[in-house]
């Protein structure tokens, strides 16, 4: 039994090393002062937070990071709204689209992002909706809507409905029977599709450099990409590497509040159907 | 009375699913009609006067060119031999995850954080550490290699990248369908004298076989659509790009509507084409379908 255990914390010391070196490098990396930043060390020989105050200070990360909030949550928020009706439709309501709305979202799934890179390019520019919110906003939608139907509609599945029945027997009113009884049930299901959406929209990067072009609407992963360093004799190592550290800061946090559902919801959303 | 009941209810379904199929209606539907209809036309933004229908010509254009085709071929590498490590290590992984005895709670947990990591920033670190002077895993190259300027060296960097940040997501899958394979077939072959690998590709592979293809049909067109790591670790020099990042080149440096258009629709048709494959030939079935 002793020598199972030490065999089974070996490799998951192997697994836990492959997830995390990358990250640690990157923090590191992070942390280290401009003129050590490039000996090659994986830990830094000399520590500084500097490059984490420049890019707020000379590197203009605040705006790109705003935007990157807000358009997320607003992108989270409608994906949710509209998951939910066509979600509770699929999984409770007998009507003719139903197949089709499923084939439609996993097509939409399956999109390759690219092909809709020119023409939403051209479409958004003669809408005037290039460059702003909503132009970000509406394809990050789209692509979030496929992921929140699946994973809701395979929650909403399991719930037994036959209690809001049993609830308006014992006298409740069919709006008290919802929010009472159903509500609460389907809850896990809504955060788990919307942290996934959220998850989603935080990660794009095609969308967000091929629909913006200055800080108005520019995303945080963006606008990394663009960092140039200060001066142009400037290397941009240090602020890069500190702006990657801030945008991963709120996806570790989800990974370790919503681990089950993360997992449930991936998994229930792809395999069980 | 139940006739009323049920046209109720079919309004009340398509009321309810009008929204978000109206979204995808117009955000994805729409679009890539218009870029049909844009790969018939010439339309350079450059020369915004000279617009003409042109027919097959961009498509005669694109593919008898051979920047497409290297990136073609890039693109296929990358998305073959990616997928093939993702569902090796994705395996072994799973594996782990579900047998361990060890932490199975924190393993889980950890196993996620590549999955949620935004691509880029993971490409940065890869991109910090194969770079000469920065880089841990440069300096224990031998001096003067600079592996990302090279293009198999780079291509191995690329698929390292996407491995690292995918292969969660295929364990995962892969995980739910270990979950499904039931316990007693294994003690049963194992009473009958079954090692282990025996039990594995007798038994377990054969049952998780729908879990398999879904997830491989996920990953295949994920990885086809590769950009965010090329464009961080090469931007695509060397002829390291894949479809997506020339047809981005094409639209953003080259303002090339027309040309970029061809090259959209004609990724569009490989993934129908990869999907189609998939869903008949494999009877794969959808999710929805899958699994049951």
């Amino acid at each position: 039994m002793f020598a199972k255990k030490a065999q089974w914390t070996v490799l998951d010391l192997v697994v836990i090393a492959f997830a995390l070196i990358p990250v640690a490098w990157l923090t590191s990396l992070s942390l280290k002062d401009p003129s050590t930043i490039a000996d090659g060390g994986f830990l830094p020989s000399k520590w500084t937070f500097d490059n984490y105050v420049n890019v707020f200070t000379d590197g203009g990360f605040l705006q790109p990071l705003v935007n990157s909030i807000g358009i997320a949550l607003i992108s989270t928020f409608v994906a949710i709204l509209l998951g939910t009706f066509a979600a509770y439709a699929i999984a409770r309501l007998e009507f003719p689209g139903r197949n089709i709305m499923l084939g439609a979202a996993l097509l939409v799934a399956m999109f390759p992002q690219v092909s809709l890179v020119t023409p939403l390019f051209n479409i958004e520019r003669n809408l005037g909706l290039f460059n702003t919110w909503p132009g970000l906003i509406l394809p990050y939608v789209t692509f979030a809507l496929p992921l929140t139907i699946y994973t809701m509609s395979t929650f909403f599945r399991e719930i037994p409905w036959e209690l809001e029945k049993a609830a308006k027997m014992d006298g409740a009113s069919g709006f008290q029977a919802f929010r009472k009884v159903i509500v609460p049930l389907a809850t896990p299901g809504v955060v788990t599709a919307a942290v996934l959406a959220f998850i989603q929209s935080w990660n794009d990067f095609l969308f967000a450099i091929s629909l913006t072009s200055t800080e108005r609407a520019r995303t945080a992963p963006a606008a990394i990409s663009f960092f140039t360093g200060a001066s142009q004799f400037e290397d941009p190592t240090g602020s890069v590497s500190a702006a990657a550290v801030i945008v991963t800061i709120p996806i570790v946090i989800f990974v370790l509040i919503f681990q089950r559902r993360i997992v449930s919801g991936l998994t229930a959303g792809a395999v069980k159907g | 009375m139940t006739t009323d009941v049920k046209a109720a209810e079919r309004r009340l379904g398509l009321w309810l699913c009008a929204p978000a199929a109206a979204f995808m209606l117009l955000v994805a539907g729409w679009p890539i009609l218009y870029s049909v209809i844009l790969s018939f036309k010439r339309y350079d933004l450059r020369f915004p006067d000279d617009q003409a229908w042109v027919g097959f010509s961009n498509y005669a254009t694109v593919l008898t060119n051979e920047f497409w085709w290297t990136s073609f071929g890039v693109t296929m590498i990358i998305t073959v031999v990616s997928v093939a490590f993702e569902l090796v290590l994705g395996m072994a992984l799973a594996q782990v995850m579900y047998r361990t005895l060890v932490a199975k709670g924190l393993l889980r947990t950890v196993v996620l954080i590549p999955y949620g990591i935004v691509t880029v920033v993971a490409a940065f670190g890869w991109f910090y550490a194969w770079t000469p002077g920065t880089g841990w895993l440069a300096a224990m190259l031998p001096d003067g290699e600079a592996p990302l300027t090279e293009f198999w060296p780079a291509i191995g960097i690329i698929i390292l990248a996407e491995v690292w940040k995918t292969t969660p997501f295929m364990a995962l899958l892969l995980l739910a369908g270990l979950a499904i394979v039931p316990e007693e077939l294994h003690r049963a072959a194992a009473m009958d004298g079954a090692g282990r690998w025996q039990r594995f590709v007798r038994i377990t592979l054969p049952l998780m076989r729908p879990a398999i293809a879904v997830a491989l049909l996920f990953r295949i067109l994920d990885a086809f659509r590769i950009y965010d790591n090329i464009y961080v670790l090469t931007k695509g020099s060397q002829s390291t790009g894949s479809v997506s990042i020339l047809t981005y080149r094409n639209l953003v440096s080259g303002l090339n509507l027309g040309i970029g258009s061809t090259m959209s629709v004609l990724i569009f048709i490989t993934v129908a084409i990869i999907a189609f494959f998939f869903v008949t030939v494999l009877k794969t079935g959808t999710p929805g379908q899958g699994g049951r």
